[in-house]
């Protein structure tokens, strides 16, 4: 079967799991089925479908699993967030609808997309811009005492989701170049294998560029999820483990003095370490979503059953159930095999993504699909693993699940670069193939 | 770059590995003890969502039921109790913030309809919320009633009536009652009311001195282990010197030497102090246990809410080699402290022919469709006495009632059996330390031919006799049963 009747196949049953999800919170809410379970399922098939025959035009030898993927997560988010609420799932599929929009115009425009390499330090400059964004008077927000958002009239958006993108290109483009050098020009020093100090500076710069999320956007989980990556990518491209301690090791140190010093930042660590210490103020959150996961079990309470506001009132019982505790709620409904159904989605994705670096075969594609892949899987542990307490509580959001427009359309731009890598490089591995075949006829 | 990018994914495959193990500890390996944070209001939350089932008597009076407040996701129920403090003793009260008690508590899952994870599943299926079953007691409402009426007027104290074939108790009253309703507003109040006590259900909570009714075990102990029969005679002089303190008859009444009958119809000490220390502490001892004292009453109550009755020390139960001024407990003295309960069974097993029944509050179970899903099937607790021992029994106990200490409860037209206790309190703190006030009791059966009731009544700190405040009280109560059927 061709790649692209292998999405076609997969979509169908992530359609009916759609229509599915829906037909079960509407018989929750309504005690009765409803029709627009089917009609919401056929428009989302629709979509996909578009999508679909679009990719087929344009991208026909990509990877044929992320697409369904991608759908299955988008079933999981627009069925909880309607859950929630029904006017946010509106958002929510508008957003699905534009970043598919996104989707196509990245892979209309960007098909060379070697191009990047050649304003890698433009993107870097934007990238560092859009960081910086939300601390600028006039169009800055802040958010739970983070600096994550930028309102610009009736237009806002978490600028960290599209800078993480940039960060990616840049780095898997410097990487690409001066990978060689890294590796040649290092030196044993004290039995440790340390980077050339002339290359050195750059890595400095983007240790410096987390640190300063750190404080000044004082985003825990960003400059967690942007560090890691950064770690992923010089490992790939060096082979170094030694380097990645080292900038372990440096992550480790600043964010401990930060850690210490910035209320902020310090607060998160000291809730994530005893939560019980406020149980109504500070804790509430991570405690109030370990409850909701104890409250679910091994199969959970069934769509819509769980409590999200205390009956009776507006006070949350599980609060940012749209965006930061959403895999809570999840876990509350659907139990401990509907988390491991998401989580394994994630894995899934990951493991595509990272077959699309092993097949492509120049420096640079390998990077960004290793760059992009990385990412992404950290950003769904940082926000999971925060929500279950491996590590401190920071305002991410569940890629392709949360409720936030930011979040869909930025993911679907990096799906459509990761597609974009498939393709060509599914493109040539077939060509050598092919090229490999007619030589052996030859002989 | 391949190797490294295949081990990549191998440490993303072990972070992922480690969210999962997260979540299965939070989810079902720290589950339960996370449901019990006291910051964790959920589980409180939900069973607010539940709408509760009833609770009836047994003529279908709802004695608690749940009102919905609320619509939608804020729905929520709330208990109510339509008949007040009627029934505060022995339903007790279901709140989310304050908790529950008694026959609310014990039968909590069938309530809210936790019946099986099976149908639970299946429930959710259906998009069905999950609803509690009705439970149907055996309270009877008009002997309940009278019971409760007629303890108001003697005093603080206790009625407990069972139907000795089934065990089904039809009326269990406590005197001071206090109204489920108020304890969403007052639970703290009612708890600190240390001297009137009104949510302890002195039914099966209050621990007495029997006094004189205990001397039903006594010669149960005796006639069943062949120490005498009914004809054997024991010389009952008016005071009896034991352990070098002297024991008296009421007047100090010399009796001679007389049979059972004539010693239980007058109640005379000499005569059962004497039994008792022929019997010797095992066999009294074993008799006891099989009576159910010495252990926890095996009714449909929580069992921190049913005290159990014996000798007791400090608070400590007596085990069967301490020792014990046998004469003293043979008389219903000593350190014996007892339930209105255990002494109802006294009475119940008697009357069913030596055979002890499980005493139960509840009758059935209707599911939200309205069908039966489970009904008592009455079970034997224990065979404490021979039918025979039993029947020799009832007649001496009809002899109480009809020439002896009991006249007041007799029922005209009804054969009574039944025995008196009135045991001397004086410097009790909890009835002001005066030096006149007696625990009264009584407890009996009728009709002695064919027992339909067994009821134990008791009062406390009354300066009467038990057949002068208790004795009419079973009267009252025995005639409501007996004229209900």
């Amino acid at each position: 079967m061709s790649a692209r009747n292998r999405e076609l196949t997969a979509l169908v049953p992530v359609a009916l799991l759609l229509t599915a999800g829906f037909a079960a919170v509407f018989a929750q809410e309504n005690a009765r089925l409803d029709d627009a379970s089917l009609v919401y399922g056929a428009y989302f098939f629709a979509i996909c479908l578009a999508t679909h025959f679009y990719l087929r035009i344009r991208l026909p030898n990509a990877d044929p699993y992320l697409f369904p993927l991608v759908a299955l997560l988008m079933t999981f988010g627009l069925v909880m967030v309607y859950r929630i609420d029904a006017d946010l799932a509106r958002d929510q599929a508008n957003w699905f609808v534009l970043g598919l929009v996104l989707f196509a115009l990245t892979i209309q425009f960007l098909r060379e997309y070697d191009v990047l390499e050649r304003y890698r330090y433009t993107i870097a400059v934007v990238g560092l811009l859009l960081l910086l964004a939300p601390r600028l008077p006039g169009i800055g927000e802040q958010v739970n005492g983070a600096y994550l958002g930028v309102k610009i009239g009736p237009l806002a958006f978490q600028p960290a989701e599209f800078s993480k993108i940039c960060l990616v290109v840049f780095l898997a483009s410097y990487l690409r170049e001066h990978r060689e050098v890294l590796i040649v020009g290092a030196r044993r020093v004290l039995g440790v294998t340390l980077p050339p100090l002339k290359h050195f500076g750059p890595m400095l710069v983007v240790w410096g560029a987390s640190m300063f999320m750190l404080v000044f956007i004082r985003d825990l989980g960003s400059s967690l999820m942007f560090f890691a990556a950064f770690l992923a990518l010089l490992y790939v491209a060096t082979g170094r483990f030694s380097f990645v301690a080292i900038g372990m090791a440096m992550f480790l140190v600043g964010a401990w003095f930060f850690a210490s010093t910035v209320p902020h930042v310090h607060e998160r660590v000291e809730i994530w370490l005893d939560p019980y210490a406020h149980p109504q103020a500070a804790g509430y959150q991570i405690l109030q979503s370990i409850f909701a996961q104890a409250d679910g079990g091994l199969f959970g309470k069934g769509f819509g059953q769980a409590l999200i506001t205390i009956p009776g009132t507006d006070a949350a019982l599980l609060p940012a159930a749209q965006t930061d505790t959403i895999y809570s709620l999840i876990v509350n409904e659907l139990g401990l095999f509907g988390a491991c159904a998401v989580v394994l989605i994630y894995l899934l994705i990951a493991a595509r993504g990272f077959k699309i670096a092993l097949l492509a075969d120049d420096g640079f594609s390998k990077l960004l699909a290793t760059g992009l892949t990385a990412v992404f899987a950290i950003q769904a542990f940082v926000i999971i693993g925060g929500v279950t307490r491996v590590i401190p509580l920071t305002g991410v959001t569940l890629p392709f699940i949360s409720y936030g427009g930011s979040s869909i359309v930025a993911n679907f731009v990096l799906l459509a670069l990761l597609l974009l890598i498939s393709d060509r490089a599914r493109r040539e591995s077939r060509a050598a193939e092919h090229s490999g075949a007619l030589a052996l006829e030859g002989r | 770059m391949n190797r490294q990018i295949v081990k990549l994914f191998g440490l993303v495959v072990v972070l992922f590995a480690v969210l999962i193990g997260f979540t299965s500890y939070w989810s079902v390996f720290d589950a339960e003890a996370l449901k019990e944070e006291d910051a964790n209001k959920r589980p409180l939350l939900e069973q607010q969502q539940i709408k509760r089932g009833r609770i009836l008597a047994a003529d279908g009076t709802v004695l608690a039921r749940s009102v919905p407040k609320g619509s939608g996701d804020s729905l929520r129920y709330v208990r109510r109790y339509p008949e007040g403090s009627l029934y505060g003793h022995p339903i007790g009260y279901s709140f989310v913030e304050e908790g529950d008690s008694e026959f609310e508590q014990f039968h909590n899952d069938e309530l809210v309809g936790n019946d099986s994870e099976f149908t639970s599943i299946l429930d959710e299926l259906r998009g069905r919320r999950q609803e509690g079953n009705d439970l149907v007691t055996n309270l009877d409402p008009e002997a309940q009633a009278t019971a409760l009426e007629d303890l108001r007027e003697a005093g603080f104290g206790a009625v407990v009536a069972i139907e000795p074939q089934s065990g089904r108790v039809k009326v269990m009253a406590s005197n001071p009652p206090f109204d489920p309703n108020q304890i969403p507003l007052k639970l703290n109040e009612l708890n600190e009311n240390e001297l009137e006590a009104p949510l302890l259900n002195r039914a099966t909570q209050g621990q007495y001195p029997p006094g004189s009714t205990f001397k039903v075990v006594t010669a149960a102990a005796g006639l069943d282990s062949d120490t005498i029969t009914p004809e054997t005679t024991i010389d009952a002089p008016g005071t009896l010197d034991v352990q070098g303190q002297e024991l008296h008859n009421d007047f100090d009444e010399d009796f001679g030497p007389i049979a059972l009958d004539t010693a239980l119809t007058n109640s005379v000490n000499t005569w059962f102090a004497q039994l008792g220390e022929q019997l010797g502490e095992d066999t009294l001892s074993e008799y006891m246990d099989r009576f159910g004292f010495n252990s926890t009453p095996a009714i449909d109550l929580p069992s921190d809410q049913v005290a159990t009755s014996g000798l007791f020390e400090g608070g400590q139960l007596l085990g069967p080699n301490d020792p014990v001024d046998l004469a003293r407990v043979a008389i219903g003295q000593e350190r014996l402290a007892v339930t209105p309960l255990q002494m109802a069974e006294v009475a119940a097993a008697v009357a069913n022919g030596g055979r002890l029944m499980k005493p139960q509050i509840w009758s059935r179970v209707i599911d939200p469709d309205g069908r039966v899903t489970k009904r008592l099937d009455p079970s034997e607790y224990s065979q404490p006495i021979s039918e025979e021992t039993a029947a020799e029994l009832n007649t001496a106990m009809q002899g109480v009632v009809t020439e002896g200490t009991g006249t007041n409860a007799a029922i005209p037209g009804v054969a009574v059996a039944g025995k008196t206790g009135t045991a001397e309190t004086p410097y009790n703190d909890s009835c002001g330390g005066g030096t006149d006030e007696n625990q009264a009791w009584f407890i009996g059966f009728a009709p002695a031919e064919d027992p339909q009731i067994a009821i134990a009544a008791t009062v406390e700190c009354t300066t009467e006799f038990g057949n002068d405040v208790a004795a009419p009280i079973f009267r009252d109560v025995a005639e409501s049963i007996l004229n209900g059927e």
